[in-house]
């Protein structure tokens, strides 16, 4: 039989939000999740938009705003057991939680694919340290 | 004041009323009490991390928090990939971009100035041509130079005999010219500072940059490496290996060789064992935070490093003020896409901050370093790193670890890195 300071603890436990827990929001509001995922972002661009879309080899940058969520868990997982061979990918995913690769997941099967802002190179000005 | 002054301060205040959204209106009233909806943040820097983190806390705070960065240079150029301008596979061209998409796309307020004095207690930052303030700073100084030991480098003149290029720019455009005008059987030395120092692996690259070019152009030159560290710092087996094998006869490499002094005008290096005549000499002088976190009093450490909170990168020292990249104690690696990862939970961070709620308690970020041993080859190391609750730091998790060899395939994707992380911070 709970007493009255384990009724209001469980109280608590079930009514105070959890920002940081995918399940009580939208996986792209996750704060640990739009950061790790932001992290991606050197190889894989912006929110999973490489500047590569084009470049589809099976060991690619791929592009992954918009992947199959399903596609994206058993690709990480095979970087992991190295059934699927890759350069520096294993290095990555072996790093992850079980939770985190199935929210990373999510994150980036949510994300808009789009052709990422054409740069320009430009010559370098003469008062430029 | 002068009257150009004045001049300048208005265009700051006017100009800074005159962004995209109207949060930025409202901020016309005046300079230093934002009336966006939950304030202003000022960046001081416009490197890897500091446009990251301009970048995603407006991406991040829908536009509610308003960013003013501030930036010497009109020109970002990169640092990785620079060390290929030396091998002759790039030109400093390919690596220099203009800061106009991430102003534009994001709404981002840039200030082309210098910083002079930040002053805590009210929030300010005063530049050379005119203040701002803030409800949060983030610097992202990157690098100073410390002369102390050798303080007859540290003019820009003697710079042009003996560059640095150490940050990406004229100097390595110099350094290249001095390795072109070299005769077949001259000598390049190159000297490394003890670690942390900006880009563990970066000398490492730079000797097979310049050994790949030696090797097609001038097969009788020879490199000598003066590491003041007991030996390679980053991807030591590799690097090794390359220098054994591909770059035997050129690289001569000497650990625990720490430099003391400098003839400038006989191109003459003396360390604690030996001297070395150059024909042509480099020599990257120790390091500690740029010039703005001094300014801030924020390198707590040893005066030279900056001690931050690893949830929030605030600096322990000055409340609101927080500080990413290089110029940060911390055992992480001097990166790119470091710099960059610290910016975006320091972003996130600030943005929930402002907006009154809890931050992440666990970030959780990766890295990744790609090194190139000649024009095309490329190798890498990476690692994930997840905040440590018990410690408080940042630890590398399980799983990481560095190529098994350089490779074509990894020059290629070193490349499309590269592109991509521009594209991140760039657009």
């Amino acid at each position: 039989m709970m007493n009255h300071i384990q009724r209001i603890l469980v109280f608590l436990l079930l009514t105070t939000p959890l920002p940081n827990q995918a399940n009580e929001l939208a996986v792209t509001e996750n704060l640990h999740i739009r950061s790790l995922a932001a992290s991606c972002a050197a190889c894989h661009g912006t929110n999973g938009n490489t500047t590569h879309p084009d470049n589809k080899a099976p060991s690619s940058k791929a592009t992954l705003a918009g992947m199959d969520k399903d596609h994206f868990i058993k690709q990480i997982n095979a970087f992991i057991s190295g059934e699927r061979k890759s350069t520096v990918m294993h290095h990555h995913a072996k790093g992850l939680s079980v939770d985190e690769i199935a929210m990373l997941a999510a994150f980036f099967t949510e994300q808009k694919p789009q052709a990422s802002s054409k740069l320009q190179h430009q010559a370098l000005e003469a008062n430029h340290d | 004041m002068t009257d150009f002054n004045i001049h300048r301060r208005q265009w700051i205040k006017t100009s800074l009323g005159l962004g995209l959204s109207p949060a930025l209106l409202s901020a016309c009233a005046t300079m230093h009490h934002s009336k966006a909806s939950a304030g202003r943040v000022v960046v001081i820097g416009g490197g890897y991390a500091g446009l990251a983190a301009a970048k995603y806390i407006r991406m991040w705070s829908a536009g509610s928090i308003e960013v003013v960065l501030i930036e010497r240079n009109r020109q970002f150029v990169s640092c990785p990939l620079s060390n290929l301008v030396l091998g002759g596979s790039k030109t400093i061209n390919d690596l220099t971009f203009g800061y106009d998409l991430t102003e534009k796309n994001h709404g981002i307020r840039f200030v082309y100035d210098e910083v002079v004095t930040i002053d805590h207690s009210n929030k300010t930052v005063n530049m050379r041509r005119g203040e701002v303030g803030y409800d949060r700073l983030v610097i992202a100084p990157g690098i100073d130079f410390d002369y102390i030991s050798m303080p007859n480098l540290a003019s820009a003149d003697v710079q042009k005999s003996i560059p640095h290029a150490w940050k990406a720019g004229w100097q390595t455009v110099n350094l290249r010219k001095q390795l072109e005008a070299m005769p077949d059987g001259g000598i390049f030395a190159i000297s490394i500072p003890k670690a942390p120092y900006r880009c563990p692996p970066g000398p490492y690259e730079r000797i097979c940059q310049v050994a790949s070019y030696f090797k097609t152009h001038k097969p009788k030159s020879k490199i000598i490496v003066l590491d003041a560290n007991p030996e390679i710092i980053s991807k030591k087996g590799l690097f090794n290996k390359v220098f054994n094998e591909t770059y035997a006869g050129i690289v001569d490499y000497r650990p625990n060789n720490a430099p003391v002094s400098v003839d400038i005008a006989n191109k003459t290096i003396t360390t604690e064992f030996e001297q070395v005549k150059a024909d042509v000499l480099n020599v990257i002088p120790p390091q500690r935070a740029g010039r703005p976190a001094q300014l801030a009093k924020v390198d707590n450490v040893e005066n030279r490093w900056c001690e931050v909170d690893f949830l929030t990168y605030e600096s322990k020292v000055a409340p609101n003020v927080h500080v990413i990249g290089d110029a940060i104690d911390s055992g992480l690696p001097k990166s790119a896409h470091m710099a960059t990862n610290q910016a975006k939970v320091c972003a996130s961070a600030i943005v929930e901050l402002m907006h009154h709620r809890t931050p992440d308690p666990s970030p959780v970020f990766a890295n990744t370093c790609y090194s190139f041993v000649d024009a095309k080859q490329a190798m890498h190391v990476a690692h994930v790193y997840r905040y440590n609750p018990n410690t408080k730091i940042m630890v590398p998790a399980e799983g990481g670890g560095v190529s098994t060899k350089p490779s074509v395939e990894e020059g290629t994707f070193a490349n499309t890195w590269a592109t991509n992380i521009w594209s991140d911070i760039l657009t």
